[in-house]
This record gives structure tokens, C-alpha cells and sequence, in this order.
């Protein structure tokens, strides 16, 4: 099958590609432009792994295909981190809070409360839950998770 | 889990769409909007499209209009976007209630009110809502543009009387204008956004002196396609909130559950029955607070 040129800007880096048509998102963020931290789990859509920022919201990358990227915007779990390459204060917060244990859903969990985050500065335990209901944890039972969110919000309004 | 190969063309009109669609022959060309529903199908080879015809660039497809006494809303319309807008929550209190739950935050972003009813899921909110509503599709093909109702539009689980050559362009769901009015809506699942096991929703319009003026009333996860409950619409039309109960007398013979992993059809029946009368409860008493 013809692959098809594609310009995407991944973390703020503009990119052109060749893909197949039928390759997704997530096998063109981590196979071709070796950007490995979106996790890819189900491939339909269920476990929340492959979770990206497109164009400032968060969206599952292996329910796109590649070439619909074509002029869009995407950040994935690299791009959370600082100009200076320190991890964040929420990824800070997951650390903290031992909010992982296999780590396989984390990328996906990040994505996810980073939305959130960005949207509603005070989540309560409803609305991280909501936030993170389409991401799936097989180790922590969500518990440690929702605390992160929780203290990664706490620090933000306490200006720490 | 990998899509088989297709070729991908991305058009600028719906025009283009449509002669795409009408110029197919013996090939399999499909729409592709959010891509929620279909490319899970296609990563699992359920569905193995010769061509995708990517619809995100086509302008005019994700407006919502108020036309007095109904709303416009454009095929290609983000869930996200219905949840975000000031109209729908205004005008369509019964779909802005349940976009929410119309699957996670990451797939409402991508996912579209057109897609979502194109596929007829049996438990699909929006296709609920749009249904108890008596919502009409626009359908374009290349020969016509039609208007059809959407009661009679979805045929079985996952599939709707769509044909081949045409595209959704437009979603036109009624406005109802009287002062008293209220919605409920309800549903269960194994966990919070998850698909459905059994929903219900209800848009109740009371007179003045309490009567019941018009009744919506719809169900999801009890037949294999969501379902408008007109005998109970009937039942409840002309009477008064306290003969509630008696308006699900027939609910039986008009719900069709089947046993599945999830649930069994008895289970579906009893917690159908709950769910409807709470549904139907809360938009009597959301009503009742619009008149007070």
C-alpha cells in the first residue's frame, strides 16, 4: 500500500513522515519517531495507554490513524516534562505518591490528570476518578493515583 | 490488532464525499470521522474497508444552529463539543445530561454525534436521546438528500438503515418549547463511563395543573437497538405523577432483552423497569420545579 507523506509538530518539534495508511498514531509516535513513552496496550481502544494530547485534548492514538495527524499538534508523555528536563510537578506528584507499580498504564494515567489539570485546577476525588475512568491500572487499585492528582493540584493552588 | 490495508483519501466538500461513495463498484469505501466505533472494528477485522474517506476536513459538518423549534447539528460534531455548547444545554437538557457518559473524556474528543448513530450501538446515548426525541438524519448521496426519521432508522446492533453511498450530514433533533419541562436519565454499568448495561432517559412536559402534556421515554441494553417506549409514552400522556406506576404495566411486551456476558435478559428487565421509573420520576419533579 502507498504511504502517504505526513507533517505532524510532536512536542513542539515539527516532523514529516512516510506512513501507511492503516499504521495508527501511536506505532508512528513510537516506531518511527522513537518517541517510546506512549505506551501501547489494547489497540482498540479500551485500556487508555496510548493516550496523547491532540491539539490541546487528550485522545486515544491508537484509534487515529497516522496520516489523519497531518498538520495537527501533539504532545505526549516526554513533552510533560520542563524546558529544563526535569519531569513535572504532577509526574512529581505520581513519584511521590508511589502512584505506579508496573508503569505500563502511566503515560495514559499522565495525559489524562494533566487534562484534567489544565481544565479544572480543583478536581475533587469524582471528578479524578471521571478524569481517569478511561485509563486502565491493573496494579495500584487507583488509589495512589487519585492521591497524585489530588497533591499535584494541592501544590499548584498552594503556588509550591 | 492492526487495521487491514486501505487507501485513505481526505476530501474538502461533501460533494466529493458523496462521488467517492457513488463511484465505490464492488469496493468497500466507509466514512471516517471520529474513528470511535470503526477503527476498533477495523483493528479486530470486523470491518476491512477498501478505502477510508476521512470526513475532518469537509467544512460545514460540525455546526450546531437553533432553528426555533428544532436544533441543526452537523454530522461531523464532536461529543466533546455537545457537551461543551451553551445551546445544547439550554434546548436539549435531555442529551446534555447524558453526553457525559458517552464513553471516556479521550474518546468524546474524537468521537461524533453523527458516528455514534451511523453505528447504532444498542446502549448509545445519543442515539437515545435523538430517538425519544423523534430526531430525523439528513442523508446525502449523489443522487439525493433525504430526510429520515430515526424511529424505524436503526435496524439491529450495529446496523442502521444508512446505505453505502450516502453520508450523515446532519442531525435534526426537536425542540420542545413549553415552560415545564424536565428530563432524568439513568444507567448502569460494571463502571463509571463504561458502556451501559441497561439505560433509560425520559423528557416529561407538565400543564399547568400537573398533567402530563408530553412524555419522551426511551431504553438502551434491552433489545438490539435503543428503543423509544411509546406504550409508556402513551400511558403517561393526560396523566397525572401520582398514577406513575400504572404506566409501566405493559413495559414487558415492548422491551426485548437478550442474555449476554454482561447481564441476563431478566436482570435487564428488572433493573430496566427501576431505571425508567426513576428516569420518568426526576423529569416530573425537574418539571415540577420549572413551573414552582
Amino acid at each position: 500500500m502507498k504511504e502517504i507523506e505526513v507533517t505532524l509538530t510532536v512536542n513542539k518539534r515539527v516532523h514529516t513522515v512516510n506512513v501507511a495508511p492503516r499504521m495508527t498514531l501511536v506505532d508512528c509516535l513510537r516506531d518511527i519517531l522513537r518517541l517510546t513513552g506512549t505506551h501501547v496496550g489494547c489497540e482498540h481502544g479500551v485500556c487508555g495507554a496510548c493516550s496523547v494530547m491532540f491539539d490541546g485534548e487528550p485522545v486515544r492514538s491508537c484509534l487515529m490513524f497516522a496520516v489523519q495527524a497531518e498538520g495537527h499538534e501533539i504532545t505526549t508523555v516526554e513533552g510533560l516534562v520542563g524546558e529544563d528536563g526535569e519531569i513535572s510537578d504532577l509526574q512529581d506528584s505520581f513519584w511521590e505518591c508511589h502512584a505506579m507499580q508496573c508503569g505500563y498504564c502511566t503515560p495514559g494515567m499522565l495525559i489524562s490528570s494533566h487534562a484534567l489539570l489544565m481544565e479544572n485546577p480543583s478536581p475533587d476525588d469524582h471528578d479524578i476518578r471521571e478524569a481517569i475512568s478511561g485509563n486502565l491500572c491493573r496494579c495500584t487499585g487507583y488509589q495512589q493515583i487519585v492521591e497524585a492528582v489530588k497533591m499535584a493540584a494541592e501544590r499548584r493552588q498552594e503556588g509550591l | 490488532m492492526k487495521a487491514a490495508t486501505f487507501d485513505y483519501v481526505r476530501p474538502a466538500s461533501v460533494d466529493e464525499v458523496c462521488r467517492l461513495l457513488a463511484d465505490a463498484g464492488e469496493m468497500e469505501r466507509k466514512i471516517i470521522a471520529g474513528g470511535q466505533t470503526l477503527v476498533p472494528l477495523m483493528a479486530m477485522r470486523m470491518s476491512r474497508p477498501d478505502m477510508l474517506i476521512d470526513i475532518n476536513d469537509v467544512n460545514g459538518l460540525s455546526e450546531i444552529e437553533d432553528k426555533g423549534d428544532h436544533l441543526v447539528i452537523g454530522g461531523c460534531t464532536r461529543q466533546r463539543a455537545l457537551e461543551r455548547s451553551e445551546i445544547i444545554s439550554k434546548r436539549l437538557p435531555l442529551l446534555a445530561k447524558a453526553i457525559r457518559k458517552v464513553g471516556h473524556i479521550q474518546t468524546r474528543n474524537r468521537g461524533t454525534i453523527g458516528g455514534s448513530i451511523v453505528h447504532g450501538d444498542p446502549t448509545a446515548e445519543i442515539s437515545m436521546a435523538a430517538l425519544a426525541l423523534e430526531a430525523s438524519v439528513l442523508l446525502r448521496s449523489v443522487s439525493e438528500e433525504k430526510e429520515v426519521p430515526l424511529d424505524g432508522f436503526f435496524e439491529a446492533a450495529m446496523v442502521t438503515n444508512i446505505e453505502p453511498d450516502q453520508i450523515l450530514t446532519e442531525v435534526r433533533i426537536p425542540v420542545w418549547e413549553g415552560a415545564s419541562i424536565g428530563t432524568g436519565f439513568y444507567e448502569t454499568a460494571s463502571r463509571e463511563s463504561d458502556y451501559a448495561i441497561v439505560s433509560a432517559m425520559a423528557q416529561i412536559e407538565l400543564a399547568a395543573d400537573g398533567t402530563i402534556v408530553k412524555a419522551a421515554v426511551s431504553a438502551g441494553g434491552v433489545a438490539p437497538c435503543p428503543l423509544k417506549l411509546r406504550g409508556v409514552e402513551l400511558a403517561l400522556k393526560g396523566s397525572k405523577p401520582a398514577e406513575l406506576s400504572s404506566a409501566l404495566d405493559g413495559l414487558d411486551e415492548e422491551i426485548d432483552p437478550d442474555t449476554d456476558v454482561h447481564a441476563t435478559a431478566g436482570y435487564r428487565s428488572r433493573v430496566a423497569r427501576r431505571l425508567i421509573t426513576r428516569a420518568i420520576e426526576d423529569a416530573v419533579s425537574e418539571a415540577k420545579n420549572e413551573r414552582d
